[in-house]
C-alpha cells in the first residue's frame, strides 16, 4: 500500500519529538537575575552569618531579592534578584558590607524545575552578546619563553664545561643561539661531545674561524614547539586558576589556535579588576644570594618588593635555580615548633631534581624568589605620516619577595621560612600557585557587553524569529493549503529539535546564532517546497494524488539531500575558519540543516501518511 | 491548479535572453571589482583593530558635545556617530591605542554628562588580530569554494561544477561589490553572512543542475538550449517559492533584529536576490558556454539506483 508508515516508524517519530520537547522545554523557564557570593580564598565558608549581612545590605538599599541559599559545601552563595537592572546596584551594595575577603559576582540563575534538571535537561547557554560580560583574547608571548629556555641552556652548558674543565667562552646570540667558542679542535670536540650527552635536544653545528673553533647551538623545531605547547598549557592552567579567583560562574578559559587564549567572563562588568588578577603577568625566579666575592659579571642587584626592608636591596646569582612554572603547588602555613609562617611548596619531578642539585652544595647560603612583572612603557612618536603613535615598549620588573637560608638539601617538596608575617606567606603562595604563567600574556581582542545590551540583543532575537516564522507560516498555508500547514507544523518541530539539540550539546547561543536560527526557518521550508513542487508536478503529469505523493518525496529526495550536504560543507568550513560569534552562526546553521531534513522529509511524510495514506482521494489540497 | 498547468506547457525562453543576462552580469562584476579596487570594503573594528565604545545616554545629548569632550580628553581622530537611537552613542578609535582605552574614554565621557549614562559595549581589537582575520576569511572563501567544486564533481560534473562556482563567485563579488559602492561596514558577522550566501546560492544552484541532469537523461529530442529552458520553466516555481520565504524571514532580521546585525541581514538580502537570479542565469548559461551535452551526462547512471530505495 502506498504513502502508509509502518507503525514502528510512527513510534520512533513521536519518541523522537516527546525527547525534543522535554530537552528543549528548559529554554522556557527563563533564569533569573541574581548574585553569586563566594570567599577570596577557599578557606572562606559562605554561611548564614554572610548570607544575613548580605540581604541586610540589600534590604538597606531597596533591592527586591528571593531565593537566598548556600550549596552543600558553603563555597557559594546564591540571591536571586527581581529584575536586571538592580543585579549591579546589588553587587555594589553586598560587596560592600562584606568587605573584600568575599567575591561578589553577577550570575544568572536556573529556574529549571527539578524533575527536568534530574534528567540533565537543562537550558541553553547565552554567549556573552546575549548575557552580558567580557571577553578577552590573549596571546601567549611564546618567543619569550623559548628565550628563557636558551638561557637555561646557557648556564647549564657553561656549568657542565666547568665540571670538566673544558675552557672555552659561551656566549648567548642575538638570534637566540648559543655560541660556544674554543682555542683548540680537541677542547670543542670535547665540549660537542658533552652537549651531546648531556644536551641531547640542542642541535650542534662547529664553524671554523681565523684560529678559532666554534660550535654553534640551537634547539629543534620540534623542541621549539613544545616548549610553545607547554608554555600555553601553562598559561591556561594558570589563567583557569586566577579566573577561578574571580568567582565567575561558568567561565570559559580556552585555548584557541597556536598561542591564543580565549577568556569569557559572563556577567562581569567590572573589567579593570578582572583584567589586573587575568593579565597580571607575573613569574618566579629561585636564585641564590651571591657570595660575597661573586665576579660582578655572575652577580646582579635586585631590589625588595617591599620598599625599605633590609637594606632595599640584594645581590643574587644570575644563575636561575629554578622558574615559577616548576612549582606543581604551595600552601601557606605554620612552623610546628617555632610558629613561626611559611610556604610548602611542592615542585614537579625535574623540578625537584634541578633544585637537589643546586642545594646540596649550598647549604646555609641564601636562596632567594625573585616576582616579575611584565610592565609596558608608554612612548610617544610621531611616523612617516606627522601622525602621533604610541608605541608600547614591554620591560620585566624583577624584585625580591623572600630571601630565606637553605637549611638543608632541597627535594621536591621544601619550605621557605623568614617571611616576616602570616599574610606574607599567605600572598606568597597565592602568587606561587597561580601566579606563574610560563610566558607573558598580551592583550589583543577585548569585548565587554553590558547587561542591558545583552537582554535586548535577545528580545530582539526572539522577536525577528517570531515574526520571521509568522510570516512564513502565512505564505505557505495560502500557497500549499493544507500541505502548507503540514509543512509548518513540520517547521515549528524542526525548531524544537533545534533548540533541544543546542540544549543537549550544550552549545552557546549568539546574537549570529539567532540569526542562523532564523535564516534556518527560511531555508527549512526548501525542502518543503521541492517536495510540493514535485508533487504538483507529478499530479499535472497525470499520476493519481496517491501515486504523485510518493513520487514527490522520492524523487525530490536526491536533490533534497544533495542541497542540504553541500550547505552542510559551507557551514562546517565556517565552524573550523571561524571564531567566537561566526561560530555559533556555523553550530546552528549546521544543526538546522540536519533537524530540517528530518524533520521536512520523514516528519511531514508521516503527517501527510496519516491524512491521505490508505485512502482514495480525488484531489488533494496543495 | 488550472493556472499551473497552463503554465507547464508553456515553456519560458530564458535562455534567449542570455546574452542580456550574461552582460548585465558582466556589468555588475566589473563594477563590483572597480568599486572593490578604487573604494575598497569598509572594514570594521574586527578587522582593522582599535577601540569602540557605545554607550547609552539617558537624555539626548548633542553629538558636538560629546565629540568636544573626547577630543579635550586627548583622544585624536575619534569617530562619533549616533547608532540606532538618538541616546545610543558609538565612538570608534582607531588602532595604536592601548587595551585600556575603553574604560577611559567612559570615565571622560560620564565625567562631562550630567545623567546617567549605560556602558551597553566595549570593544578592543588589537593589530595582528584583524590581518589574521582578513587572511582566515579569504581562506574560508576559497576553501569553501573548492570543496564545494570537488563535491559537484564528483556528484555532477566537472562542466557543472564549472557553472556552479562561477555563479558562486558571480554573487560573492556583487555582494562585495554592495558593500563596497555604499561603504557598509563589513565586520565579522558579515563575514558570516557572506559564506552563508555561498551556502544558499549553492542549493538553487543545485537544484536547478538535479533537473537539468535529470532532463538530459529523460527527453530524448531538443537542444542543450531547449533542455536548459525547460529545466529552468519546471524550478522556477520552487525557486521563487524559496527565495521568496527566506527574503520575507531575512527582511524580519532586517527590520527587528537590532542594529547589531544588520550589516549581517544586508549581506543575506543582497546575496539571496543575486543568487536567485544566478541560478537561473549564471549557472546554466555557462554550461551552455562549455558546450553542455547528452554524452557529458550519459556515464556513470548511478545515482538513479540509490533513488528508488528512499523511504
Amino acid at each position: 500500500m502506498l504513502n502508509q508508515y509502518p507503525l514502528w516508524k510512527y513510534i520512533l517519530i513521536l519518541l523522537v519529538v516527546v525527547v525534543g520537547f522535554f530537552y528543549a522545554a528548559p529554554n522556557l523557564y527563563s533564569p533569573d537575575p541574581a548574585v553569586q557570593l563566594s570567599g577570596e580564598s577557599s578557606a572562606t565558608v559562605i554561611d548564614d552569618r554572610a548570607l544575613s549581612i548580605a540581604t541586610k545590605a540589600l534590604k538597606a538599599a531597596n533591592i527586591d531579592f528571593f531565593g537566598e541559599e548556600v550549596n552543600e559545601k558553603g563555597t557559594n552563595g546564591l540571591i536571586r534578584l527581581k529584575n536586571r537592572e538592580s543585579q549591579l546596584p546589588a553587587q555594589k551594595a553586598i560587596q560592600r558590607a562584606l568587605g573584600d575577603s568575599y567575591i561578589v559576582a553577577l550570575n544568572l540563575a536556573s529556574t529549571t524545575p527539578n524533575w527536568l534538571a534530574d534528567f540533565g535537561a537543562q537550558g541553553m547557554k547565552l554567549g556573552l552578546d546575549l548575557s552580558g560580560g567580557v571577553h578577552f583574547l590573549l596571546e601567549v608571548d611564546t618567543n619569550s619563553a623559548i628565550a628563557k629556555r636558551m638561557e637555561f641552556y646557557t648556564s647549564g652548558i657553561k656549568k657542565s664545561l666547568r665540571e670538566d674543565k673544558i675552557r672555552g667562552f659561551i656566549r648567548l646570540e642575538e638570534d637566540g643561539s648559543i655560541r660556544g667558542k674554543f682555542k683548540t679542535e680537541e677542547l670543542r670536540e670535547q665540549a660537542n661531545s658533552k652537549v651531546r650527552t648531556e644536551f641531547s635536544e640542542l642541535v650542534r653545528q662547529s664553524v671554523d674561524d681565523d684560529g678559532d673553533f666554534y660550535l654553534y647551538m640551537t634547539i629543534s623545531e620540534a623542541k621549539i614547539k613544545e616548549i610553545e605547547n607547554y608554555a600555553v598549557d601553562q598559561n591556561l592552567t594558570t589563567l583557569r586558576n586566577r579566573v577561578n579567583e574571580l568567582g565567575v560562574s561558568e567561565p570559559l578559559v580556552q585555548r584557541q589556535g597556536r598561542n591564543r587564549i580565549v577568556v569569557e567572563l559572563p556577567g562581569v562588568q567590572d573589567t579593570t579588576r578582572a583584567k589586573r588578577i587575568i593579565g597580571k603577568t607575573a613569574n618566579m625566579e629561585f636564585r641564590l644570594e651571591a657570595k660575597y666575592d661573586a665576579l660582578a659579571s655572575a652577580k646582579e642587584e635586585f631590589e625588595f618588593r617591599e620598599a625599605g626592608r633590609r637594606g632595599g636591596s640584594a645581590f643574587l646569582e644570575r644563575d636561575i635555580v629554578i622558574t615559577g612554572e616548576r612549582v606543581a603547588s604551595a600552601s601557606a602555613g605554620f612552623d610546628s615548633q617555632t610558629s613561626q609562617p611559611q610556604v610548602n611548596i611542592t615542585l614537579d619531578s625535574e623540578g625537584g631534581a634541578m633544585m637537589h642539585r643546586v642545594t646540596r652544595h649550598n647549604i646555609k647560603r641564601g636562596l632567594g624568589v625573585l616576582f616579575i612583572e611584565r610592565k609596558s612603557r608608554t612612548r610617544y612618536e610621531t611616523n612617516a605620516a606627522g601622525e602621533e603613535v604610541v608605541i608600547k615598549v614591554p620591560y620585566d620588573e624583577k624584585r625580591i619577595i623572600s630571601l630565606a637560608t637553605i637549611q638543608d638539601a632541597l627535594g621536591v617538596s621544601f619550605r621557605i621560612t623568614g617571611l616576616g608575617n602570616p599574610a606574607e606567606a599567605a600572598e606568597l603562595a597565592l602568587l606561587l600557585r597561580a601566579g606563574a604563567l610560563a610566558a607573558p600574556l598580551e592583550f589583543v581582542q577585548e569585548r565587554t557587553i553590558g547587561p542591558s545590551l545583552g537582554a535586548e540583543n535577545i528580545e530582539l532575537g526572539i522577536m525577528s524569529v517570531q515574526i520571521g516564522l509568522a510570516l512564513v507560516a502565512v505564505f505557505m498555508m495560502v500557497y500549499y493549503r493544507l500541505f502548507g500547514v503540514v509543512a509548518m507544523l513540520g517547521l515549528s518541530i524542526n525548531l524544537v529539535l533545534l533548540i533541544a539539540a543546542m540544549s543537549i550539546l550544550s552549545a552557546t547561543l549568539t546574537l549570529p546564532g539567532i540569526a542562523g536560527i532564523v535564516l534556518t526557518v527560511g531555508m527549512a521550508v526548501d525542502a518543503n517546497v521541492l517536495i510540493f513542487a514535485r508533487i504538483r508536478e507529478e499530479l499535472r503529469a497525470g499520476l493519481s494524488p496517491q501515486q504523485a505523493i510518493n513520487a514527490g518525496y522520492d524523487r525530490a529526495f536526491v536533490t533534497i539531500m544533495d542541497a542540504n550536504i553541500t550547505t552542510l560543507l559551507v557551514a562546517l568550513i565556517l565552524y573550523a575558519v571561524g571564531a567566537g560569534p561566526v561560530r555559533g552562526f556555523a553550530v546552528t546553521l549546521s544543526l538546522g540543516i540536519i533537524t530540517s531534513m528530518f524533520t521536512a522529509i520523514v516528519g511531514t511524510r508521516a503527517l501527510i501518511n496519516m491524512i491521505h495514506g490508505g485512502r482514495k482521494i480525488q484531489k488533494l489540497s496543495i | 491548479m488550472s493556472e499551473q498547468q497552463a503554465q507547464s506547457k508553456k515553456v519560458i525562453p530564458f535562455m534567449a535572453g542570455r546574452k542580456v543576462a550574461m552582460i548585465l552580469s558582466l556589468v555588475l562584476i566589473i563594477g563590483s571589482i572597480a568599486s572593490l579596487a578604487l573604494k575598497g570594503l569598509n572594514f570594521g573594528l574586527d578587522f582593522t583593530g582599535g577601540t569602540l565604545v557605545e554607550v547609552g545616554y539617558s537624555e539626548v545629548e548633542p553629538l558636538s558635545n560629546i565629540r568636544n569632550t573626547i577630543e579635550s580628553a586627548g583622544y585624536k581622530n575619534a569617530v562619533v556617530v549616533h547608532f540606532g537611537s538618538e541616546t545610543d552613542i558609538l565612538v570608534r578609535l582607531p588602532q595604536g591605542f592601548s587595551d585600556e582605552l575603553g574604560e577611559e574614554l567612559v570615565t571622560a565621557l560620564e565625567k562631562d554628562f550630567s545623567g546617567d549614562i549605560d556602558l551597553r559595549r566595549i570593544e578592543f581589537v588589537g593589530p595582528q588580530v584583524g590581518d589574521e582575520l582578513k587572511e582566515q576569511g579569504g581562506l574560508a572563501m576559497l576553501m569553501a569554494l573548492g570543496l564545494v567544486m570537488l563535491y559537484i564533481t564528483f556528484r555532477f560534473q566537472l562542466k557543472f561544477s564549472v557553472g556552479a562556482v562561477s555563479a558562486l563567485a558571480h554573487d560573492v563579488i556583487i555582494t562585495l561589490g554592495v558593500f563596497s559602492f555604499f561603504q557598509i561596514d563589513f565586520d565579522l558577522t558579515v563575514l558570516a553572512a557572506v559564506l552563508a550566501v555561498i551556502g544558499y546560492s549553492l542549493n538553487d544552484t543545485i537544484v536547478v543542475s538535479d533537473r537539468i541532469r535529470e532532463n538530459f537523461r529523460k527527453i530524448r529530442k531538443g537542444t542543450a538550449t531547449s533542455v536548459i529552458d525547460i529545466s529552468l520553466t519546471e524550478t522556477l516555481a520552487r525557486t521563487l517559492v524559496t527565495s521568496f520565504t527566506t527574503l520575507l524571514v531575512l527582511t524580519a532580521l532586517f527590520i527587528f533584529g537590532g542594529e547589531l546585525i544588520h550589516g549581517f541581514s544586508i549581506a543575506l538580502l543582497v546575496g539571496v536576490f543575486v543568487g536567485t537570479y544566478s541560478s537561473i542565469y549564471v549557472a546554466a548559461n555557462v554550461l551552455l558556454v562549455l558546450n553542455i551535452s547528452k554524452e557529458d551526462l550519459m556515464l556513470p547512471v548511478k545515482e538513479g539506483s540509490d533513488m528508488d530505495q528512499m523511504p
